[in-house]
């Protein structure tokens, strides 16, 4: 692919920064701004259908999270019934002597039981929680990843590979812990208050009253802090970013930063972030820290009126002191489950949010469907276009009514300007698009009704971009041919001038390649590639500007090794630089996506066309070079 | 992480002045990773005076980005020694060594920030015509006048909001814009078409008379009239002298030679 190519994408603004709101959600404290979802219900919908194979589970799951909470919402009152025991036996209203233990025995043990039971009951609801969002997790992340391998091609070049990335990482992983959280948290929550507010109306409305009035000013001191709070959160996550980017390009520029002697200046930009962070975080974690006291201390006061005021009915004798007890306990817990219903929807919301974008993956169109691949007999390699059309996009036709024939054992080179459909011709060969019109053959059969994993193992392709992944060279080499022999992974990689430069890396064939691969250089990458190629001995080998960083002599000597390798094969290759595709059997000159000339070097020279007039564009600029 | 012993050491009472006039010296110099079974560099001498240049040639994996990166030290060498005017640069303080070396990379690194930022990082509180000078010089003006905001237009991460032969172009103009006794081109042209590698070679020869250049290259034309070419092969030298000499002794240049020319017999 095209540096153009490569720089549109970069240029995407990066939008999901991978985790970060996704960990702001994570922590979920008030006030962090969270992803919105687009469509929240419908989402929220299918999320919840997601889950519908264990619907008997869920419904269980509901069942036994209300038999808690109502134990635990009993609980007080019972408690409070021992307080009246005790009261009324030390101020004998009932005109017996001392406390009646018995009475007072039963109903201790009685409410010690009833916790016990509700902690066996939150403990198994946990455990099948656990077990449903975790199997949905397992279902939803083999969905993605077998969805991964039908996209289509174009939806892959569309999306920036973080993107993807991210959303098959860190959105699932949100989705699963916010389920995990909010479904248990936020149905404990709910129920709790309505228990709650049930049993506070049922001791005593009026004080029911005063602890419902200051609801509304917890929740709007804790709205404010928030608010304030969250204003330090950003700020401190921006500095983060900054800081994060700073120490990563420092890394990988770190050559540049190093010999241009600028470390004492980087050391002071990394010195005034890391001030402003500290700055920003000291805020941010000042006052959600904050958030907690002021709510105590709002309750507090909710505390004392209640006190004041139930003390008083108790007085006048309208209340008993046990339902005063357990009134002043109900209104403590009436708050907590109130912030973490808030909280939880912000859980929530993001959790949504990743699911929308995870399931738009899932809806995107896929390749179309096929047969199953049967391994038939090996092909000869004859590749023809019969009047083949293509574009991308309906206003901007690219390829019009092209026809051309290779045949097994020669080599085809395609030349031209960039932008002349050169990459896309290998895109259709591959069939990673599907042709406006026209058919392309292989040995006669129409690619488009061949399995595609059938017509993609008779083809190898070695790409400018080199794909390499995290493993030895040796590995590397052998991908193509999992069987390979040592003996045949040295001789692939002599043929293609690998072996000498792998021989003075540290660890030689066991050299661990990373991303940047630093004591590797492009061009032995893209030599390294050629050797994968060269062992995997593909019917059809496909090289789009595979040998762009390697020197010329290397790249002649490699052309040599290939064309002895494969007289009975195909290759098709694409380059910028005439001297690579000079031996070629057919050379094809592409403009706008027609074919305008096409023959061997020699007779493309003669006719003096567009070949010979590309051939003076780079030969004139040489000469100027020389003077 | 913390703890790792740093490879390059400052010597202690390293110097700091050295004589003007610069001359860069290898003397045997080899790089042998640790337990690798070949060396990268084997035995490479060469001396390159103030106002001559030295090209490197040689095949993919010959070793040449490494011989770059032992002047500024990136590396230091296994066996023998570098030397800056006669003194070996692990003797040198490193802020000394490096204010006298401007490099351009293979993989040109351009930093987020803007276009001066970037020209920043070769010399502080450059004035803009300092900036435009060297712009000038390495083929940039054009592009950077065209983009929004000119010397103030935005720099994503990596440069990758420019094209990869616009980024070795500001690299290269941040390396002239330090004025240093000694460029290393690291195939910095590479990315350039025939044409813009011609101009800016062009551009170059007076901005850098009177210092030390050692140009990487892969293509013949680059090179063609440096006072010295040294030819690698598996990391040895095979060949050290001008293009004429080289042509009439050295195999390997030959090969290189033809594998380059080949393409115009049919034209010339």
């Amino acid at each position: 692919m095209s540096t153009e190519n490569e720089t549109e994408d970069d240029k995407k603004p990066a939008q999901h920064l991978p985790g970060s709101e996704l960990r702001t959600a994570r922590m979920s404290t008030v006030g962090m701004p969270v992803e919105k979802s687009e469509n929240f219900s419908a989402t929220a919908k299918r999320l919840v259908r997601l889950m519908s194979d264990e619907k008997y589970l869920v419904m269980l799951i509901m069942f036994l999270a209300f038999a808690s909470v109502s134990l635990v919402v009993l609980g007080p009152r019972i408690l409070g019934h021992a307080t009246d025991i005790l009261f009324d036996g030390l101020t004998k209203r009932d005109g017996q002597t001392g406390v009646n233990f018995t009475s007072l025995h039963r109903t201790l043990l009685f409410a010690l039981g009833l916790y016990v039971l509700s902690f066996v009951l939150a403990y198994s609801q946990t455990f099948m929680l656990a077990g449903v969002v975790q199997r949905t997790m397992f279902t939803l992340r083999a969905d993605v990843e077998a969805k991964i391998h039908r996209l289509p091609l174009s939806y892959i070049d569309r999306h920036s590979r973080g993107d993807l990335l991210s959303r098959v990482t860190n959105d699932i992983d949100n989705i699963s812990q916010s389920l995990q959280q909010s479904l248990s948290q936020l149905i404990t929550s709910l129920l709790t208050i309505a228990g709650v507010l049930i049993m506070m109306l049922a001791l005593s409305p009026i004080l029911a009253l005063i602890a419902i009035v200051t609801v509304p000013l917890s929740i709007s001191t804790m709205n404010r802090l928030a608010r304030r709070s969250k204003q330090k959160f950003i700020a401190q996550w921006s500095h983060t970013g900054a800081l994060n980017g700073l120490i990563e390009e420092t890394f990988t520029g770190h050559a540049i930063v190093k010999t241009f002697g600028r470390q004492r200046s980087v050391e002071d930009r990394f010195a005034t972030t890391n001030e402003k962070l500290y700055e920003a975080g000291f805020g941010a974690q000042f006052i959600s820290g904050s958030i907690q006291p002021a709510m105590m201390f709002v309750g507090n006061l909710n505390y004392l009126m209640i006190a004041v005021v139930g003390g008083l009915r108790v007085a006048s004798g309208s209340m008993g002191l046990g339902d005063v007890q357990a009134f002043i306990q109900y209104s403590r817990q009436f708050t907590q489950p109130l912030t973490q219903t808030a909280s939880m929807m912000n859980v929530l919301q993001s959790g949504v949010a990743s699911a929308e974008r995870v399931f738009e993956v899932l809806d995107t169109e896929e390749e179309s469907a096929e047969a199953e691949f049967v391994p038939s007999a090996p092909v000869q390699g004859r590749v023809a276009f019969e009047n083949v059309s293509f574009s991308y996009n309906p206003d901007r036709p690219l390829i019009t009514d092209l026809s051309l024939v290779a045949e097994p054992g020669t080599t085809v080179a395609i030349v031209g300007p960039t932008g002349a459909g050169k990459t896309t011709l290998v895109n259709l060969i591959m069939r990673f698009y599907e042709l406006n019109s026209g058919r392309i053959t292989l040995d006669g059969r129409d690619i488009s009704l061949m399995p595609r994993s059938e017509l993609r193992s008779n083809i190898g392709m070695v790409l400018q971009d080199t794909w390499l992944f995290g493993g030895t060279i040796r590995e590397n080499i052998a991908y193509g041919k999992p069987s390979a022999t040592e003996e045949q992974i040295r001789a692939a990689a002599k043929a293609t001038y690998v072996h000498r430069f792998v021989q003075s890396l540290p660890m030689g064939y066991d050299t661990i390649l990373d991303n940047e691969g630093g004591a590797v250089s492009a061009g032995e990458k893209q030599l390294l590639t050629i050797a994968r190629a060269f062992l995997a001995d593909p019917t059809i080998l496909i090289l789009d500007e595979a040998t762009s960083s390697v020197d010329t002599r290397t790249e002649v000597l490699i052309q040599r090794a290939m064309v002895a390798l494969r007289s009975q094969r195909t290759s098709f290759v694409i380059a910028h630089r005439l001297s690579t595709i000079r031996d070629a059997n057919v050379i094809l000159v592409m403009e706008e996506g027609r074919i305008v000339e096409q023959g061997s070097h020699e007779e493309l020279l003669a006719s003096r066309g567009a070949y010979f007039r590309l051939y003076q564009s780079q030969f004139s600029g040489a000469a100027t070079a020389v003077d | 992480m913390l703890d790792t012993p740093t490879s390059v050491v400052v010597a202690e009472n390293s110097i700091t002045e050295l004589q003007q006039t610069a001359v860069l010296q290898f003397d045997s110099v080899g790089f042998h990773y640790p337990g690798a079974e070949l060396p990268v560099l084997d035995k490479v001498s060469f001396t390159v005076r103030a106002g001559q240049t030295l090209a490197v040639i040689g095949s993919t994996g010959s070793g040449k980005t490494t011989l770059v990166s032992l002047i500024p030290r990136l590396f230091d060498a296994t066996s023998g020694s570098v030397l800056l005017d006669g003194v070996d640069v692990r003797d040198l303080a490193p802020e000394a060594l490096w204010s006298r070396v401007g490099i351009v990379p293979q993989k040109p690194y351009l930093f987020s920030g803007t276009v001066a930022s970037n020209l920043g990082y070769g010399k502080e509180n450059a004035t803009e015509e300092e900036m435009w000078a060297a712009l000038r010089t390495a083929q940039a003006e054009d592009f950077v006048r065209a983009m929004p905001g000119g010397l103030d237009a935005v720099i994503a991460q990596g440069g990758s909001n420019v094209s990869g032969g616009q980024r070795q172009r500001l690299a290269i103009a941040r390396a002239l814009i330090r004025h240093p006794e000694i460029y290393l081109f690291d195939d910095s042209f590479s990315a350039l078409d025939l044409a813009t590698d011609a101009r800016l070679r062009a551009a170059l020869a007076p901005s850098v008379r009177d210092a030390v250049v050692v140009i990487v290259a892969q293509r013949v034309s680059t090179i063609r009239d440096a006072d010295q070419i040294l030819v690698l092969e598996d990391g040895a030298c095979v060949g050290l002298g001008t293009h004429d000499e080289l042509l009439a002794t050295c195999p390997t240049f030959q090969e290189i030679v033809e594998s380059q020319a080949a393409v115009n017999e049919g034209v010339a």
